[in-house]
């Protein structure tokens, strides 16, 4: 095979498509926003291409924090793979816990009893509560209130990371469902501590919402920017809030209805322009039905047993097949596909990280806004390298 | 020309605490041999301003960051000292003992000047700045324009900052300041420019003499009249943006291009544009404390027992506890929303603002003539405000539920 | 009117910092490491060997299966079987760990190796201030570092390690009366049968009874 001379003006070495358009007599300025960034929520590159301030061309550079977790999750035990999906989206880790447990139970056909449910939903609107705080809180700062909004929203977030601790040891790293149901039960007291928390959270957010939902500087700076047109929304395979901010009525939980979603009453919100502002406020919105859906689970939850009896926790070699489990994650669609050959190992073991799809929009998202806005744009997409990268 | 007249101390009302550094700058001035006299008594005042608003400053870094620390529901420095008070000390050695880092392609000289010349202006300026009775280190007659011209001095740095790091970022960082400052400058003069009007002088010290004085319980302050109030915002509002505080502060937007200009800086020169940036803030401050505030007035008749540079200070510090105060409320504008509200805003409001002053300067005092004031002042806020919210279809939402 | 939503901002801020003085959810710092959370019940931080009575060596509950070993994702677990037994915690004669190593450096606190021990062996301890100055050796710890007696159990997991004794108490009553009764099976049982001398050809006498 023979392969031709690469040409070496700059723009081959960043792997520019158009070489013509760097040169050093053009006044494009192409920038670096580099893996070391306070903006960039983890170490992530975007080659950005800029006419003045506008933004010309940019494209996203991911895959330093590749970690082979899919090759590792072929070379351990289903059970040993539990504790990295943790890592997957650090942020969340329930969610992608019980997206994983999903698939097995698919694949094995296990049924989970009642009471490990609705743990399971309380556990998963926990996360995202937690997640959407986190999320708004750093668009904030990126926006430069200089860490005010930051520090509200964690401030909420550190109560229910306490709940996260005493239910199963650990802040973020939960490892926590297992097939069939969950790791261990409610502890004494902790539905008491839940409700308490779900009780006073209202209240951030209608500080939040005085704050910063009516500021002109806000108002400004975020509506009209960063537009998403449905269509290139669903052709570029984006879910989760972005979709529903551009308009498009897609949830997972009301549209699968795993787990036992359908016995709660909670709405989906929509935007109309889909830009940063309505990204931002269907967050919000969300938030308030997550706390509504914490609301009925924390009341209907009855005693019973966590786990099916006939799961195996060592041994468990599910029959050969494959399966695709999906929950609607904080971030979007996050699935997971496995294909099992009878042996305790996955043949395959795929992730379908919401975060790397939504990032292939970036860049249309991106062109035309000035440098300042692509900082907040990227901001609303709400990714997290280690779902990225994997 | 100067406030120093050794002989005689016959200016108005004296007392000693109120004079109590004039007293002793003559006192030292008296041993030293006559022709000497003057420049004694001129280093005296520079030693003096230096060290004392490099104390402020001192005491500003960690105001700040407590200030801004309580309003984010955490302390702020609390390890150093008591309540964190001997902080500013350690942030001190920490520049000082930090290296000195040049990038190799950077134009040194540019790159080492920038931040002695940013410093220089910014102390320049405090020239002018009547700290107490009698307490100018010069008397201009064309005091309000030397600062202002000075003032601008502290452009050509931050652009010399940025264009010798050779740096990209920096760069961007550096058109940005270059744009926004030149830009804020119009509506800053303008806005001093009706106090000028009205008192019909550029010296400070005249400007602060004109505003004593007290009918019933309330001064003459210019902020007391409509035209000054809405000067005294614009003016305040143009301040934010000369000296880049949030939510002006995109020249060093820290999350998108990190630092901007300052980038390739590190230790004392760093410590330097810090000073530089936070001297102008004061200066620009104290500006608007002798034209709007009333310079080193008391606010109330029964209170001037109170030294005159304590009122200074108290009103100094008021202000920068505004500055902190917003910093840690807003986020900060883009470059172009900075600029539309520079030139279709600001000026405009400016402009008429002029207008309003010389309205109420020509028509007879009562009440018609506040009346007249006020419309001139709200109409145009609420229409230009109107306008800029509309233009770009700002408002708030209401957001459907799907089914 | 513009301005407005800015007003309101401002007005939050400031209830804020003032609040900030009054009120305890207004400064929520806790100034570590001179004040310290309490710890939830359920915290896993590292593994630790539990022994019974006094004697480390003696009364360590772990029988060397290995489980734990190949369970472990990411495989910091080493262990190598002694040769020679002794009893464990319910009585039975058992094989022990000659060498049981983890690599705290590698543990990333998953517990599995807790959930399938079936001798309820090794527990995680809730120690987090771990630093040392030697990272290679010093993170590797030994067996004699990992063994921590019951008491100590009980004092991080309460509840857990009523449970564990509780079970391990019913199980070794069991054990006991199973021995028990295995005992007095073989006290009170008849003298083992003498086999019959080969009867004589035509004598009908037989010499059972």
């Amino acid at each position: 095979m023979s392969t031709s001379m690469e040409a070496t003006t700059p723009a081959a070495h960043h792997g520019f498509a158009d070489a013509t358009m760097i040169d050093h007599e053009s006044e494009l300025l192409q920038i670096s926003l580099g893996p070391h960034h306070p903006s960039t929520h983890g170490v992530f590159r975007m080659d950005v291409v800029l006419d003045g301030e506008r933004v010309v061309k940019l494209k996203p550079v991911f895959g330093y924090l590749h970690r082979n977790h899919e090759k590792i999750a072929e070379s351990t035990t289903y059970l040993a793979s539990i504790p990295y999906t943790d890592r997957l989206d650090y942020m969340c880790s329930l969610s992608n816990n019980w997206a994983y447990a999903m698939s097995v139970e698919k694949l094995a056909g296990l049924q989970v009893p009642e009471r490990a449910e609705y743990i399971r939903v309380i556990a998963a609107e926990l996360t995202r509560l937690q997640n959407h705080a986190s999320t708004i809180g750093f668009l904030m700062q990126e926006m430069g209130a200089s860490g005010t909004p930051l520090m509200y929203a964690f401030r909420e977030r550190e109560k229910i990371l306490d709940l996260f601790e005493a239910l199963t040891g650990s802040r973020m790293m939960c490892n926590y469902m297992r097939f069939g149901g969950c790791r261990v039960d409610l502890p004494a007291g902790w539905l008491d501590q839940a409700r308490k928390t779900v009780a006073e959270y209202p209240r951030f957010l209608d500080e939040f919402e005085s704050l910063l939902a009516s500021n002109e500087i806000l108002l400004a700076r975020t509506q009209g920017v960063g537009v998403l047109p449905p269509k290139l929304a669903i052709q570029g395979g984006v879910t989760g809030p972005i979709l529903r901010a551009s308009g498009v009525n897609y949830d997972i939980r009301k549209v699968d209805r795993y787990g036992i979603y359908e016995r709660f009453d909670f709405k989906v919100p929509l935007g109309e322009h889909g830009d940063v502002y309505d990204r931002y406020m269907i967050r919000m919105l969300e938030m308030r039905e997550s706390l509504k859906i914490l609301d009925q689970a924390l009341q209907q939850i009855a005693p019973g047993p966590i786990m099916d009896p006939k799961a195996k926790i060592r041994g468990f070699r599910p029959k050969a097949g494959e399966a695709y489990g999906r929950i609607e994650s904080p971030k979007g669609e996050l699935g997971f596909y496995l294909i099992s050959d009878g042996t305790p190992n996955p043949y395959r073991y795929r992730v379908r990280p919401p975060s790397l799809i939504n990032l292939t929009v970036l860049e249309d998202m991106c062109l035309g806004s000035s440098l300042a806005d692509t900082v907040v744009i990227f901001g609303t997409i709400d990714i997290v390298l280690g779902e990225v990268d994997r | 020309m100067t406030a120093l007249s050794y002989n005689s101390l016959h200016h108005s009302s004296p007392q000693a605490a109120d004079q109590i550094f004039v007293i002793v700058q003559h006192w030292i001035v008296g041993h030293a041999p006559v022709g000497l006299q003057p420049l004694l008594a001129i280093l005296l005042s520079v030693v003096a301003i230096v060290g004392g608003f490099g104390l402020l400053f001192a005491i500003t870094t960690i105001l700040e960051r407590k200030g801004l620390g309580r309003i984010q529901n955490r302390y702020g420095p609390n390890r150093v000292g008591f309540f964190g008070s001997l902080q500013p000390i350690a942030d001190a050695i920490k520049s000082l003992t930090k290296e000195d880092i040049v990038p190799q392609t950077a134009d040194k000289l540019v790159h080492l000047l920038a931040p002695i010349l940013l410093v220089l202006a910014a102390f320049s300026v405090y020239a002018v700045l009547p700290v107490g009775r009698n307490m100018v280190l010069v008397n201009l007659d064309a005091g309000v324009l030397f600062f202002f011209a000075i003032g601008s001095v502290t452009e050509v740095a931050v652009f010399m900052a940025g264009w010798s790091s050779r740096n990209k970022y920096s760069l961007l960082g550096a058109m940005r300041a270059i744009a926004q400052m030149i830009s804020y400058e119009v509506p800053l003069i303008l806005s001093s420019l009706t106090v000028i009007m009205a008192t019909g002088s550029l010296s400070t010290v005249s400007i602060v003499e004109k505003q004593a004085g007290y009918t019933g319980i309330l001064p003459h302050w210019f902020i007391f009249t409509p035209w000054g109030f809405a000067g005294f915002v614009l003016f305040m509002i143009a301040a934010t943006a000369e000296s880049n505080r949030s939510p002006f502060d995109l020249p060093e937007g820290e999350s998108e291009i990190i630092a901007g200009y300052y980038i390739e800086y590190s230790g004392f020169k760093f410590a330097l544009f810090f000073l530089g940036e936070y001297l102008g803030m004061f200066a620009i401050s104290g500006l608007a404390i002798t034209l709007f505030l009333g310079g080193w007035n008391a606010p109330l008749p029964f209170l001037t027992w109170v030294p005159s540079y304590l009122w200074f200070f108290a009103k100094l510090l008021t202000l920068i506890v505004a500055f902190i105060w917003v910093r840690g409320t807003l986020p900060r504008l883009r470059m172009d929303q900075l600029m539309n509200f520079a030139w279709k805003f600001m000026l405009p409001m400016a402009l008429l603002n002029l207008i309003t002053a010389a309205v109420w300067h020509f028509m007879p005092a009562g009440p018609v003539r506040w009346l007249v004031s006020i419309v001139l002042v709200v109409v145009p806020y609420t229409v230009l405000g109107r306008n800029q919210m509309h233009k770009g279809h700002l408002e708030k939402r209401v957001y459907r539920f799907a089914e | 009117m513009l301005g407005e939503g800015i007003a309101k901002g401002l007005i939050e801020t400031a209830r804020n910092f003032l609040g900030s003085y009054v009120n305890k959810d207004r400064l929520t710092t806790v100034q570590y490491p001179e004040e310290r959370l309490p710890q939830a019940e359920a915290t896993r931080d590292f593994p630790f060997l539990v022994y019974d009575g006094e004697d480390w060596q003696a009364g360590l509950r772990c029988v060397g299966c290995q489980i734990c070993e190949k369970e472990c994702p990411p495989k910091c677990i080493f262990i190598e079987k002694s040769t020679d037994k002794k009893p464990d915690a319910v009585g039975k004669p058992q094989f022990y760990p000659a060498v049981f190593n983890i690599d705290i450096s590698v543990c990333m606190s998953c517990q599995i190796c807790v959930k399938v021990c079936p001798f309820d062996a090794i527990k995680m301890d809730t120690a987090f201030e771990l630093s040392t100055y030697d990272r290679f050796g010093g993170l590797l710890w030994d067996k004699a570092k990992l063994a921590k007696p019951n008491q100590h159990y009980h004092e991080i997991h309460p509840t857990e390690a009523a449970e564990v004794d509780g079970r391990l108490a019913d199980e070794r009553a069991k054990a006991d009366a199973k021995a028990k009764a295995a005992a007095e099976a073989k006290a009170s049982a008849p003298p083992p049968a003498t086999p019959p001398a080969a009867p004589p050809a035509n004598s009908g006498v037989s010499s059972t009874s």
